[in-house]
């Protein structure tokens, strides 16, 4: 019972609300970052580790804190503030710790703090995982499992879109749709793909 | 004077925010399924940027420069909170349909681009204007992303039968419509922009 939960979770943040996909959610990153495979891979890296702390700390923050005393309306600034404030600790943990990690993720770290993704999903672990103010059974490892393939399918659609923006640069096409308008065109066609998906059910 | 009006419009043709910048996509492309979605969006975006701009600008030279980042998201996020508790208590049914959208105000980066851009090295009126002006270019990408969406997805504007006899295509109001309606405006604009040159 409680395995078909978790896997509805993990399919529905993979293939059918794929966050940048459906939900529309980190689509400047998706643009900004998918010209070629690396650096997507590197994106998609920083993203699940922050998307996944940042989900934990702000699940945490918001039952003990923010439900108890009542102040659930300081939702937006307390999570964004978590996120930013986050976004450069990790940054300075991982220079200290691992100068070649934080190469390879290099300026994408601090470009996660405007990624709505990453608010997006603390949001709707709330929205979801809270029933009127009461967290529902495995609240916390569901807002987990969550976080953690949000990052995975964002990771996904970048690798797909990085792929076939790599051979599109050597593609003719009219000038006036290079660069931006012909990827919103390849995205809306991979959109369509992953609408397939939608009838999925357990 | 004239300044001042320039300001203003730059935000909504020459500077177009979503069609020119390309910032601030993913409110545009979520919220755009029905122009009346598309302009309470555009009100609340406005609403933020006009005050997030006075604010921040009246303040540019007390906030050390090093910390002004964290600064602006607290001047931003507290607007949008202001924002979604209106909403909430005066438009229960938008406030619903646009949802997880209004608290994503907050890392709109129109917003936050205007703030480190703009008002922070402006004077407070210029960067009112601007904030006005960018809020205004904003809601008319929106309302015209919208539009199409609506008009070809479901045969309706604003809520009335507009076409009849006309067998809706579904998916302009579903994700790929949404994607391939922007795609193609950008284009068009690139298009024009080629021409003048």
């Amino acid at each position: 019972m409680e395995l078909k939960l978790f896997l509805t979770v993990i399919i529905s943040m993979i293939f059918i609300n794929n966050f940048i996909l459906s939900k529309f959610l980190g689509l400047c990153p998706f643009l900004g970052v998918s010209r070629n495979i690396k650096p997507a891979i590197s994106m998609g890296a920083a993203v699940i580790f922050v998307m996944t702390l940042s989900g934990i700390i702000t699940w945490l923050l918001y039952r003990f804190i923010l439900l108890p005393f009542n102040i659930t309306y300081l939702r937006t600034i307390t999570f964004i503030l978590v996120i930013a404030t986050f976004v450069q600790f990790a940054e300075m943990v991982i220079l200290k710790k691992s100068p070649i990690l934080y190469r390879t993720l290099g300026i994408y770290l601090p470009l996660i703090t405007t990624n709505c993704a990453v608010l997006g999903v603390t949001v709707l672990n709330i929205n979801n995982f809270f029933v009127k103010g009461q967290a529902v059974a495995f609240s916390f490892a569901l807002s987990l499992v969550q976080s953690v393939f949000a990052g995975v399918g964002f990771t996904l659609a970048l690798l797909l879109m990085s792929g076939i923006r790599e051979r599109l640069e050597l593609n003719d096409m009219p000038e006036c749709f290079k660069g931006i308008p012909i990827a919103f065109l390849v995205a809306s066609l991979i959109s369509l793909a992953f609408m397939g998906f939608n009838g999925f059910r357990f | 004077m004239i300044k001042l009006f320039k300001e203003l419009t730059k935000g909504i043709f020459k500077e177009n925010p979503v069609f020119v910048i390309v910032l601030g996509l993913c409110p545009a492309l979520a919220v755009s399924t029905s122009l009346e979605n598309a302009i309470g969006m555009g009100i609340a975006a406005t609403f933020v940027l006009f005050f997030s701009n006075l604010i921040i600008s009246s303040l540019r030279k007390f906030v050390p420069d090093k910390i002004r980042i964290p600064c602006f998201i607290v001047v931003i996020a507290s607007f949008v909170t202001i924002v979604e508790l209106l909403m909430a208590a005066f438009a229960p049914l938008l406030a619903k349909r646009l949802g997880i959208f209004v608290p994503l105000i907050v890392v709109n980066c129109i917003i936050m681009g205007r703030a480190e851009a703009f008002a922070s090295r402006n004077k407070v009126l210029p960067s009112i204007m601007d904030g006005l002006g960018m809020g205004v270019g904003f809601t008319l990408a929106l309302s015209s992303v919208a539009l199409i969406r609506e008009l070809l997805g479901n045969g309706t504007l604003l809520g009335h039968n507009i076409l009849t006899n006309f067998n809706p295509a579904g998916i302009m109001v579903l994700a790929p419509g949404a994607l391939m309606t922007l795609g193609i405006l950008i284009a068009i604009n690139n298009l024009i922009k080629n021409r003048k040159k």
